[in-house]
């Protein structure tokens, strides 16, 4: 068994008096995919803001690789190696691509910067070619890529993806999801994925919870949980 | 390609109004006009005996009005219709839309050279009017300090993307801080000797004061956004005014302050002295050469904005900054410190606006609270705006066209000659600012120039058009 490095106890995070999270435990393993899925307003990207920073937990802790981070501020945790593909991709429009990357590179040695640049565009051919063009006219697909490449740049230890596929076309999904699997197995980059496409989700991951109402309901291994007739009914169906 | 052609065809026959359509369009342009001129045309007061006396002038008013619905015929008949047919054209084709940007970029090149090399040369060439020298290089000075000004709120409003409609409060800081130590405290701490001297020595500090003041004014917002932002900023700036007016030991109150030290030619005075500025380059001293001086300190302070602002934009608290205008919460999960991001950039953005306001005091010899205005912050904005927001040269282009509109306007008196009997032209600039204005932000919603420089290559310089690239949102 791996070591843990990113762990969840008895998280509970509030918007005002409603209570979005109610006691998460979870675990994140170093080298691992483990994903979260769930449906609309369970709670998943709430729990992702709250391990970036971006909200702040009421009650409980996160740890990441034996640190506290849990009042710690945003830009903190991301220098201490957490990087984000947020919510709504949340790129830069109005820079160019190039400039969006470089953005991600904020908390990273400028020496790897285009050792770095080279390895998103040969991930992404696409983004290569359109360096020079603003990020705003990108396609969706195209933007999902660009926020998963500014996320790359910052060299993180710990990749979070809220809803990579959200608004894609099945091959651009199949096509990240593709991207995030090889980077798992030929960096052993650790990857955390809020998915609601939970078909793609679970194939992918080591590791599966199932979020509904601010709970963790269910755990266990990706396979095991595919199989399981209670997700099958509730989160595959004609999803696939 | 037979694609376009045919589409345009389309198109036009779609503009093409019914002749029932248009009486109603020119109804409609016939009261308008009728409700906004007959009140403002039609009736006049004229001062009589202690009263004003209301005075009916129908035939001026209907006059008017119907030119307006003539030119709104005309506009239908021939400009809307093209127009209209432009905007629903089919999407260009992309070998033209690179052409279009090439041309964009090789105008540009071009432009800002150009500009330096006539600011450079701008008192020469009003040497040769001499009646309207003085005239020329105070026009020039005025434009230069508002293009400062511009820059220097472009990086606050522009680049970070925080609306402030209180940028005039920081050039008070300068102005005050010049004014006040100049004549109070200096001649006290260092004797007389120091008076010449006093702007150099003082614009460094003006500069730290009106930075320091931007932190503090940045503080209490660093939560704020947009509309609350520009909501606090005005208040900010009426509250330096208010102070300014109200502190009477330490300000002058309304008076303001007055007898502030002109500026010496590193130490030579303007004057007919045998130590001073022309006859220690054996030139007879004539007052155009102080104002010839001021005019090329105000283009180094603003060409040093400049230089300082895209040297920033290049360095990553000036990507920062750019990037926080874009996405705040982006930023913050990059690793930005948006905190300091935007502390640097209202302390910079004040600080040049603090260089400003001492050569404001300086140029003036006084100040009083009054010259800092909102009207001051507003047509800074304006400026900014205008020009394109984060664009350099567009400031450049909308200061001339702001101020200089403002500032000419007040010297056509030849137009008396051509408009009829009681219009001064005076009193139609503030009509003629705010119709350019307007003019600009339909043809041009975006400000006058929207090309943005990228900060970084791949291989080759590539600028990217705001025309060609609208942003997407969906």
């Amino acid at each position: 068994m791996s070591k843990t490095l990113l762990s969840c106890r008895g998280v509970e995070t509030f918007y005002g008096k409603i209570q979005a999270l109610k006691g998460i435990d979870m675990d994140v393993p170093e080298g691992k995919i483990v994903t979260l899925i769930g449906s609309n307003g369970a709670g998943k990207s709430t729990l992702m803001m709250t391990i970036s920073g971006a909200q702040r937990a009421r009650k409980g802790s996160i740890t990441f690789d034996g640190q506290d981070i849990t009042k710690m501020p945003a830009h903190h945790i991301a220098h201490l190696g957490i990087s984000q593909s947020p919510e709504g991709r949340r790129i830069f429009p109005r820079m160019t691509v190039l400039e969006n990357l470089q953005m991600g590179a904020t908390v990273s040695d400028p020496k790897y910067f285009d050792e770095d640049t080279k390895m998103v565009f040969e991930m992404f051919p696409i983004l290569g070619k359109r360096s020079g063009q603003r990020g705003g006219t990108l396609s969706g697909g195209e933007q999902q890529m660009l926020a998963i490449g500014r996320a790359l740049m910052a060299r993180p230890r710990l990749l979070l993806l809220d809803e990579p596929s959200l608004g894609l076309a099945p091959i651009i999904v199949k096509q990240i999801f593709s991207v995030i699997r090889e980077l798992n197995q030929r960096q052993g980059l650790t990857v955390f994925l809020v998915e609601q496409n939970a078909f793609h989700a679970l194939k992918l991951a080591h590791q599966a919870y199932v979020m509904v109402n601010g709970n963790i309901t269910i755990s266990g291994t990706g396979k095991e949980l595919l199989a399981k007739p209670e997700i099958r009914a509730a989160y595959l169906e004609g999803s696939h | 390609m037979a694609g376009p052609a045919k589409d345009t065809k389309i198109t036009q026959e779609q503009v093409a109004l019914t002749p029932a359509e248009m009486a109603k369009d020119l109804l409609v342009t016939f009261l308008l006009a009728l409700a906004i001129l007959g009140p403002l045309v039609g009736l006049r007061t004229t001062s009589g005996s202690g009263t004003l006396i209301l005075e009916y002038r129908p035939l001026w008013a209907f006059g008017m009005v119907a030119a307006v619905v003539a030119v709104r015929l005309l506009s239908l008949l021939y400009g809307m219709g093209k127009m209209a047919a432009q905007g629903r054209a089919a999407p260009q084709t992309a070998a033209l839309a690179t052409a279009k940007a090439k041309t964009a970029i090789d105008w540009g090149k071009f432009l800002a050279p150009t500009l330096l090399v006539l600011a450079v040369a701008l008192p020469f060439i009003a040497m040769l009017f001499p009646q309207m020298e003085r005239r020329i290089v105070d026009l020039g000075i005025l434009v230069l300090t508002y293009v400062m000004l511009g820059w220097g709120l472009n990086v606050v409003v522009g680049l970070a993307g925080l609306l402030d409609l209180g940028y005039v409060a920081f050039y008070a800081v300068g102005a005050y801080s010049y004014g006040l130590l100049a004549t109070r405290y200096f001649p006290a701490w260092f004797g007389e000797g120091i008076l010449p001297w006093a702007f150099f020595v003082t614009l460094p500090i003006a500069g730290i004061l009106a930075a320091l003041w931007g932190m503090i004014l940045g503080f209490p917002v660093l939560r704020l956004r947009g509309d609350y932002l520009a909501i606090v900023t005005l208040a900010f700036g009426e509250i330096i005014r208010i102070v300014l007016i109200n502190w009477m030991d330490f300000t002058g109150g309304p008076n303001g302050v007055s007898g502030i030290p002109r500026p010496s030619f590193f130490g030579l005075p303007f004057d007919d002295s045998p130590g001073g500025f022309a006859a220690t380059f054996g030139l007879s001293p004539k007052p155009i050469q102080r104002i010839v001086f001021l005019y090329y300190v105000i283009l180094v302070l603003a060409l040093i904005t400049n230089y300082v602002t895209m040297k920033l934009r290049k360095l990553p608290i000036g990507r920062a900054w750019e990037a926080l205008r874009e996405d705040e919460i982006a930023c913050r999960s990059l690793g930005i410190n948006t905190t300091n991001t935007k502390l640097t950039a209202f302390a910079i953005g004040a600080m040049f606006a603090g260089f400003a306001g001492s050569f404001f005091a300086t140029r003036q010899g006084f100040i009083s609270p009054e010259s800092f205005n909102f009207l001051e912050s507003a047509t800074i904005l304006a400026i900014v705006v205008l020009g394109g927001l984060g664009s350099q040269i567009g400031v450049v282009a909308a200061a001339v066209v702001i101020v200089g509109f403002f500032e000419v306007f007040r010297e056509m008196n030849f137009l008396k000659a051509i408009l009829p009997e009681g219009f001064d032209p005076v009193q139609l600039r503030m009509l003629a600012v705010g119709l350019a204005m307007v003019l600009i932000m339909r043809w041009k919603p975006r400000g006058l120039v929207t090309s943005r420089d990228p900060t970084v290559y791949l291989k080759e310089k590539k600028a990217v058009s705001a025309d060609l690239v609208g942003e997407g949102h969906g």
